[in-house]
């Protein structure tokens, strides 16, 4: 197996992990840390490609992507995160099996 | 230089895949996001072994700085949310890790079958200031556009987590009156 298969592997659990988090768990705030997880195992697939190019020594192209990425990722988090204490203020739950609809 | 698979990186990957295990197990909330962050070091590491510096100190500083510390904001403004201690997995669980077992196998199966190129060259340059530079000349109008993105995102999550200005309003208006 070579470096590069590692690497992917790693991410591909993690990447699996993450979903797994996000089908499995009621509460709506684990469910943006496995989307969470799911970003970053994108993010290490990224870099892992971006280093084991034949183009690495003076290319920033993989690099690039996985900051702007990283940047995404946060807004996303944010904005989830006010969304859930948002509907939490209205309903007093995070039970995603009890948030069935979302006017309030 | 990366000539194989060294101790390092399977020591660096059994701590980011047991953080991520264990975040999915635990039952309190806070100790998931504790091991979440455990996960997000170890990825971190993972890009340093990748010579990614600037990568990997980024991830640090916007994942465990930013992402987990609000994440635990969240959980505690929300806390006693409802959700009974009995069952806190959804009632398909067991159609959601089977989902995500078979993505996994489907993606390793790809990745062992795939032959990638095996050696590294060498070191990327990816210095802080080549990474300024392109920042500035290359990459200035993504640079940009991720400038408003993350504005108007902002914006927005504190817009959407306000409380109703109307609402409160009026019942400060009666508290007030009365």
């Amino acid at each position: 197996m070579t470096p590069l298969a590692g690497f992917l592997i790693v991410a591909a659990l993690v990447f699996a992990i993450g979903l797994a988090i996000a089908l499995t768990r009621r509460n709506a705030i684990l469910v943006l840390v496995g989307i969470e997880l799911m970003l970053n195992a994108a993010n290490l697939n990224l870099i892992a490609f971006w280093r084991f190019s034949p183009h690495a020594a003076n290319s920033l192209t993989g690099m690039m992507f996985a900051i702007f990425s990283i940047a995404v990722a946060a807004a996303e988090a944010a904005v989830g995160l006010g969304l859930v204490i948002a509907y939490h203020r209205h309903t007093k739950t995070t039970d995603l099996d009890a948030m069935t609809r979302m006017r309030g | 230089m990366i000539h194989g698979i060294g101790i390092v990186f399977l020591i660096t990957s059994a701590i980011t895949v047991a953080g991520a295990l264990a975040a999915a197990l635990l039952k309190n909330l806070i100790h998931c996001v504790l091991c979440l962050s455990i996960t997000l070091a170890g990825l971190a590491l993972l890009y340093l072994q990748l010579d990614a510096q600037f990568a990997g100190f980024a991830q640090i500083l916007v994942y465990i700085g930013a992402v987990a510390i609000l994440v635990v904001f969240a959980i505690l403004l929300t806390r006693g949310a409802g959700i009974p201690e009995y069952r806190n997995v959804s009632s398909s669980w067991l159609v959601s890790l089977v989902i995500a077992a078979a993505i996994f196998a489907l993606l390793t199966w790809a990745v062992i079958r795939s032959f990638p190129a095996t050696a590294a060259g060498a070191a990327p340059g990816a210095t802080v200031q080549s990474i300024g530079s392109a920042l500035m000349s290359t990459y200035v109008l993504p640079l940009e556009i991720v400038a408003v993105l993350l504005t108007v995102a902002l914006i927005g999550a504190v817009i959407v987590a306000m409380p109703e200005s109307g609402a409160a309003g009026k019942s400060i208006e009666k508290g007030g009156a009365q």
